[in-house]
């Protein structure tokens, strides 16, 4: 019994580390499409990164073992090796493909809410607290500062019920 | 009034909530083409072994044209091949194929098993055409207007509900414009 339990925990551990190994061991990029100028091979890595396989979508081409994420690592190389800049390749898959492919999108009008919306909510998070303070503060000093001095009618009371606590301490 | 500006976060966030709900809703596979209105890509495919025409964009303009990539290996392809043959054989719109990386013997196999309804079959044996075309996976159908613009895209395999409600009237609609 103990040494099933041993076995299983084993197991798990195991089955929990092989998705990180395996990643790091499986590329998806074959022998065969690697070009022989390795800053060539080296700038094709770095697009095919940062363009999404449409099979898969939340892999990259150069992750993916998709037949179709091949065909562009491939398209991508030939474009280089036909002399196009690295611009140039990414737009020759965006013509196609739209903006879609790029895992990073564009900075433009039609993105500016997914750029921009998180930091405007922010700055009317941050304007809201700020109004709220001050509104709080005004409203304190407006009552004769942070802390209002005592009416006589407190004082007078504040003034017994000490009295009784030292009576009380007395006895 | 004060009290209404306590409500703006809640309100916020029903928003939020409400919009990605009906992101739900939304199929993730199916992604816009980029080349809608756009002039078909410039390609020649020959065309399957035994037939005489193959397909290129000069073959788009004219008439009214729908492009469909299919394969015999593709299963929703053969779903949607009776709604293909319907829409060539009975409402008598041109319909040409792109067979996407298909073998020879099968695809032959394929055509005479369910039928041909094509006007010519182009063999797109490396996938490289379909890829000017923006394919990602078959089945995919493009509507082709007489100038050779692709106007509508259909991911995955058409339906009689997007014949009848999308495609006849798009292709009523291009007939009569110009």
């Amino acid at each position: 019994m103990k040494a099933l339990h041993v076995k299983a925990i084993l197991l798990a551990a195991l089955l929990a580390i092989t998705p990180l190994t395996a990643a790091s061991i499986a590329w998806a990029v074959q022998p065969d499409e690697v070009l022989p100028d390795p800053a060539m091979e080296g700038r094709a890595r770095e697009i095919s990164k940062d363009l999404r396989c449409l099979v898969c979508q939340n892999q990259s081409i150069d992750d993916s073992n998709a037949p179709l994420a091949r065909d562009l690592r491939i398209l991508v190389r030939e474009r280089l090796k036909a002399g196009d800049s690295d611009q140039q390749v990414v737009h020759y898959v965006t013509d196609r493909y739209g903006d879609y492919v790029l895992l990073r999108p564009p900075f433009k009008a039609t993105t500016l809410v997914l750029w921009v919306g998180p930091f405007v909510i922010l700055a009317i998070g941050a304007i809201g607290t700020f109004l709220y303070l001050r509104g709080r503060k005004s409203a304190a000093v407006a009552a004769g500062g942070d802390t209002a001095p005592l009416t006589e009618d407190e004082r007078q009371r504040l003034d017994a019920l000490l009295r009784k606590e030292d009576r009380k301490e007395d006895a | 009034m004060r009290r209404l500006i306590f409500l703006l976060p809640l309100l916020l966030f029903v928003g939020v909530g409400v919009a990605f709900l009906l992101g739900f809703e939304r199929d993730p596979r199916d992604i816009p083409s980029a080349l809608i209105d756009k002039p078909a890509p410039d390609f020649t495919l020959p065309p399957l072994p035994g037939h005489k025409e193959g397909v290129s964009s000069a073959m788009l303009k004219g008439d009214v044209t729908l492009v469909n990539v299919f394969a015999s290996w593709c299963i929703p392809c053969k779903a949607e091949h009776p709604v293909i043959t319907r829409l060539s054989k009975e409402l008598g719109v041109t319909v040409r194929g792109i067979n996407y990386k298909d073998k020879t013997g099968d695809a032959l196999d394929w055509l005479k098993r369910n039928g041909d309804p094509y006007a010519s079959i182009g063999a797109d044996l490396d996938g490289r055409v379909s890829i000017d075309w923006g394919v990602y996976g078959v089945p995919e159908t493009y509507l082709i207007d007489r100038q050779g613009r692709i106007r509508f895209k259909q991911v995955g395999p058409l339906t009689p509900q997007v014949v009848d409600e999308q495609i006849l009237p798009m292709v009523k609609h291009l007939r009569a414009a110009s």
